[in-house]
C-alpha cells in the first residue's frame, strides 16, 4: 500500500533497530570470541554472550528461501539475523539451547552450517548467465558444482587455514576474485564481433576507442558511416569495449570458458595482501556440472591441505615452496600463458639465482 | 512460453549436498518471470552463452542510480523476462536485519517483482533481481514508505558498506557501522545522482583483517588501526600455555617482525616493531586485543582489472581519528578534497586508482593536500629521474 507522499534521499534505516538486545548492550564492549564447533561462535561481552550460527546460502535466493530464514530466526534467534560479507546467513542467538534445534532444522531444509576459521566459507560470486550480458560462463552453477565437491571443507574445519573461493564470470570481476585463495574466472578468447550496421547508432566512437587498454580500437569508415575497427593482434578479450558499446559482443560459445587463479589474500595477517596468480589458463565451459573445473579446484585444495603448514594461506604456502614446486605438486602444466605480458610484466620476471632445484 | 517447463540440464544442479539455487528457483516456477528465467537459463546451459542484452536506461524519477536495466535478448521465446531489471536497495550497516523488516521487503518484492534476490550484491546492496519498468515507481514508493531507499549504480558514490565492527567484534578499532551510516546519509545526492568520472566505492573494515575486502575492491578503504601497545591479558596467555597451545610455533614464529617473545607464561611484545598485521590477535583472541589509541588508516584506489589492471589500494593517510563526537568531520573533509581533485583532473571512466597511477602519487598528494610520508610507499624511488622543482639561480648566494 503506497503512501501519497513521495519520499526521496532518505538513505537506509538506522542499523540500531536491527540489533539484538544483547548486541546493543555489549556494542563495542566485546571481550573475546570462541569457536564452539564448526559454524558456531560465541562472543562474550561485558553483560552477556551472543551465539552465532553461520549457514550457507547460494546468494541467488528467492523470497521463499529468505522467508525460511526469517521464520527460523523468529523461532530460534528472537527474530535477529544478518548476512556476512561473503553472503553467509548468520543467526544471532541469545539462548544457546536453541543452537542444536536451529542447526537441525537448517539441516532438514538442506542448509549446511559451517564456513568458519579453517574452512571454506561461502563463495563470493557474480551473476553469470542468470542475469548478465557480458558473462563468459555461469556463476551460480559453478559455485554449486564446486561446493558439492568441497562440501566437507565447509562443514568441517580441517584445512591448514581459511580458504576463500570466488567466482567471476568475466574480467569485470564483480565478485572481486583477484584477491582470493582460489578464483574461478570466466573469460573470452576471441575479439569482439563488430556489428557495423548498429554500431554508428548505438555507440559513441571516442568512448569506444578510449575503452581499449591496448589501443587496439581505431575509428574507421564503412560505407560512409563512422564505425570502429579492432586490431585483433592487440586484443586480449577484456570486453571493456563491449561494456561501453553494445555493438561489440564478446560471447563465443566455442571459445568462452574458465581460468583458475590461486594465492590471493585480503587480510594483512602475517603477510601483505596478495593478488591471485594464474594456475590454469583455460578450461572449457562444460555445463551443467563443469567436471574439468571441479576436478581442478579440488586438486588444488587437496594438495594445499596436504602440504601447507598451519596458518598458511594458499599464497603463503606457495611463496614458501616456490612456484616450480607448486606446479610439480599439483601436476598443473606450466605454459607460455603463465608469463605476464601486460603493464607490469617485468616485475614478475626472475632476476636472481634464487631457485629451488 | 506457455508449454511445460523442461530443464534437463539445470535439473542436474538439484543433485549434491550444497544448497541448490535451481531447487529454490523452481519452488517459484509458477510465476511467469521465474519460469522464463529458468527456460532462458536452460537454453544458456545448452548453447553455452548468455542471452541478456546490454542494460538500458531505466530508473526512478529524480534518481540516476539504483536501478539497472536488463532485457532478454530473445523476448519472443521468453516474454516473462523481456524486462528483468535490478533494483538495488541500500542495506543497513553490517547487514543486520530483523525477520519482520526482511519479511516486509519480501512482501513488496513478491507483489511487484520476480521474488528473486541476491543477498547481497558485491558492493553491499540488497539486490532485487527482475522486475518491469512500470513496477519501479510502485516498488520505490512502498520501500520508502517502510524507510528503505535505493543504493548507488553507475558513475556515482556506490553504496558504502562495512564489516560487523563493534556490533560483534572485539577487534573493531572504530565504529564502522556508525561511519557507514553517516557517510551514506551525508552524501545522498552523490549516491543517487551519478556525476562522477566513474564509480566511487567506500568500504569500512574495523581492523587489518579487512573483512569487507576494502583494499581490493573499494576506491576508498577505511581500515581500523591502533597506534599504541597491543593489550595483553597475561592470565589468559597462561591458560593458552597450560592448555598446550603451541604459542612458539603458531604465534611467535609467524610474527612478521619477530617482535614477540614468551618468557615462562608471560608474553612480551616489542610494539615499536609491530606491523599491526593482527595475526597474534587472531590466534589468541582471549588474551590479545588492539591497543587503546584507535582510529583508521585510509587507502585509495583498490579495483579489479578493468581497465588498466587490478590494483590494491594505496595507503594515503596512515592514521586518522574517527571522531564520532565531531560528526566525522575529518573524514568528510578528506573525502571532499579527493572528489574535488579527481573531478577536476580525472578522465571519463577513470577510477581513482588509475587516476593516481596516471598523475603519480606525488601530484595526487599535492592535489588533495596530504603530506608525503614514508608510510605511503614500500621504498623510495630507485631511479634518478627526479623532476626538481627547486634549484639555485646564478645570483642566489
Amino acid at each position: 500500500m503506497a503512501t501519497t507522499e513521495r519520499r526521496t534521499d532518505i538513505g537506509p534505516p538506522h542499523y540500531d533497530k536491527f540489533l539484538h538486545p544483547i548486541i546493543k548492550e555489549n556494542y563495542g564492549k566485546w571481550k573475546y570470541h570462541d569457536t564452539l564447533r564448526a559454524g558456531v561462535l560465541v562472543h562474550v561481552g561485558e553483560t552477556g554472550s551472543i551465539y552465532t550460527v553461520r549457514a550457507a546460502s547460494p546468494r541467488l535466493i528467492s523470497t521463499n528461501f529468505i522467508r525460511l530464514m526469517t521464520g527460523l530466526a523468529t523461532k530460534y534467534s528472537d527474530g535477529y539475523l544478518r548476512f556476512t560479507s561473503r553472503n553467509n546467513v548468520e543467526f544471532l542467538l541469545g539462548n544457546k539451547d536453541n543452537i542444536d534445534p536451529l542447526i537441525k532444522e537448517l539441516s532438514d531444509n538442506g542448509v549446511p552450517v559451517g564456513g568458519l576459521n579453517n574452512s571454506i566459507s561461502n563463495v563470493v560470486h557474480t551473476q553469470g548467465w542468470v542475469h548478465c550480458h557480458s558473462a563468459a560462463t555461469d556463476a551460480s552453477g559453478l559455485v554449486k558444482v564446486v561446493m558439492d565437491e568441497l562440501y566437507e571443507y565447509f562443514v568441517e574445519m580441517k584445512l591448514p587455514h581459511k580458504l576463500r573461493l570466488a567466482v567471476a564470470c568475466c574480467l569485470n570481476m564483480c565478485g572481486a576474485v583477484h584477491a582470493s585463495d582460489i578464483a574461478i574466472l570466466g573469460l573470452h578468447r576471441t575479439p569482439p564481433r563488430i556489428d557495423h550496421s548498429t554500431l554508428p547508432n548505438l555507440c559513441e566512437i571516442p568512448t569506444t576507442v578510449a575503452s581499449c587498454p591496448n589501443n587496439a580500437i581505431r575509428p574507421t569508415s564503412i560505407e560512409g558511416k563512422t564505425t570502429v575497427k579492432v586490431d585483433e593482434d592487440k586484443c586480449m578479450y577484456c570486453g571493456n569495449c563491449f561494456t561501453v558499446c553494445p555493438a561489440m559482443p564478446m560471447a563465443d560459445p566455442l571459445n568462452d570458458g574458465v581460468s583458475i587463479w590461486v594465492g590471493g589474500k585480503i587480510s594483512n595477517a602475517r603477510t601483505e595482501p596478495m593478488f591471485t596468480k594464474l594456475a590454469i589458463p583455460f578450461l572449457p565451459n562444460n555445463p551443467p556440472r563443469w567436471p574439468e573445473v571441479t576436478e581442478a579446484v579440488k586438486n588444488i585444495v587437496e594438495v594445499y591441505a596436504k602440504n601447507a603448514k598451519p596458518y598458511e594461506r594458499v599464497g603463503e604456502w606457495i611463496n614458501r615452496i616456490g612456484w616450480p614446486k607448486f606446479f610439480d605438486l599439483t601436476g598443473i602444466e606450466f605454459t607460455k600463458y603463465h608469463l605476464d605480458d601486460f603493464r607490469y610484466a617485468g616485475t614478475t620476471y626472475r632476476r636472481s639465482m634464487h631457485n629451488r632445484y | 512460453m506457455s508449454d511445460e517447463l523442461k530443464t534437463p540440464l539445470l535439473d542436474e544442479l538439484e543433485k549434491g549436498p550444497w544448497p541448490s539455487f535451481i531447487k529454490d528457483l523452481k519452488s517459484m516456477a509458477d510465476r511467469p518471470m521465474v519460469k522464463d528465467l529458468l527456460g532462458q537459463l536452460e537454453k544458456s546451459y545448452r548453447d553455452k552463452r548468455g542471452y541478456w542484452k546490454h542494460g538500458g536506461l531505466v530508473g526512478i524519477m529524480g534518481y540516476g542510480g539504483g536501478v539497472i536495466g536488463r532485457y532478454s535478448a530473445i523476448p519472443e521465446d521468453f516474454p516473462g523476462v523481456s524486462h528483468f531489471h535490478t533494483v538495488r536497495v541500500n542495506q543497513p550497516s553490517g547487514w543486520f536485519y530483523t525477520s519482520e523488516a526482511l519479511n516486509e521487503i519480501m512482501d513488496i518484492w513478491d507483489e511487484h517483482g520476480s521474488g528473486l534476490t541476491n543477498m547481497h550484491g558485491s558492493t553491499g546492496d540488497m539486490v532485487l533481481l527482475g522486475t518491469t519498468t512500470q513496477e519501479l515507481e510502485p516498488i520505490f514508493r512502498e520501500l520508502t514508505a517502510k524507510d528503505w531507499d535505493l543504493g548507488g549504480s553507475g558513475s556515482d558514490l556506490r553504496t558504502p558498506s562495512c564489516c560487523i565492527g563493534p556490533a560483534r567484534c572485539q577487534n573493531a578499532c572504530y565504529d564502522t557501522l556508525a561511519l557507514t551510516y553517516n557517510i551514506t546519509h551525508k552524501y545522498q545526492d552523490e549516491l543517487h545522482r551519478p556525476m562522477f568520472n566513474y564509480k566511487y566505492k567506500i568500504k569500512m573494515s574495523g581492523c587489518p583483517n579487512d573483512c569487507t575486502a576494502a583494499m581490493a575492491r573499494s576506491d576508498m578503504a577505511i581500515i581500523g588501526i591502533w597506534k599504541d601497545d597491543i593489550q595483553i591479558d597475561q592470565s589468559a596467555i597462561a591458560e593458552y600455555v597450560d592448555s598446550g597451545f603451541n604459542i612458539q610455533e603458531y604465534v611467535i614464529e609467524k610474527c612478521p617482525t619477530k617482535c614477540i617473545t614468551l618468557e615462562g607464561k608471560e608474553l612480551k611484545i616489542d610494539n615499536s616493531d609491530c606491523l599491526k598485521c593482527v595475526h597474534c590477535i587472531n590466534v589468541l583472541p582471549k588474551a590479545l586485543s588492539p591497543g587503546k589509541e584507535r582510529g583508521a588508516a585510509i587507502a585509495l584506489g583498490g579495483k579489479a582489472p578493468i581497465v588498466e589492471g587490478a590494483l590494491f589500494a594505496t595507503l594515503i593517510v596512515p592514521f586518522i581519528e574517527i571522531d564520532e563526537e565531531n560528526g566525522f568531520e575529518e573524514v568528510h573533509d578528506l573525502l571532499e578534497r579527493i572528489w574535488e581533485f579527481w573531478d577536476e583532473h580525472g578522465m571519463n571512466r577513470e577510477r581513482i586508482g588509475e587516476f593516481i597511477e596516471r598523475v603519480t602519487l606525488k601530484t595526487f598528494l599535492e592535489g588533495i593536500g596530504v603530506e608525503p610520508m614514508p608510510q605511503q610507499i614500500t621504498q623510495p624511488r630507485d631511479n634518478p629521474y627526479i623532476f626538481y622543482e627547486e634549484y639555485y639561480e646564478e645570483e642566489t648566494e
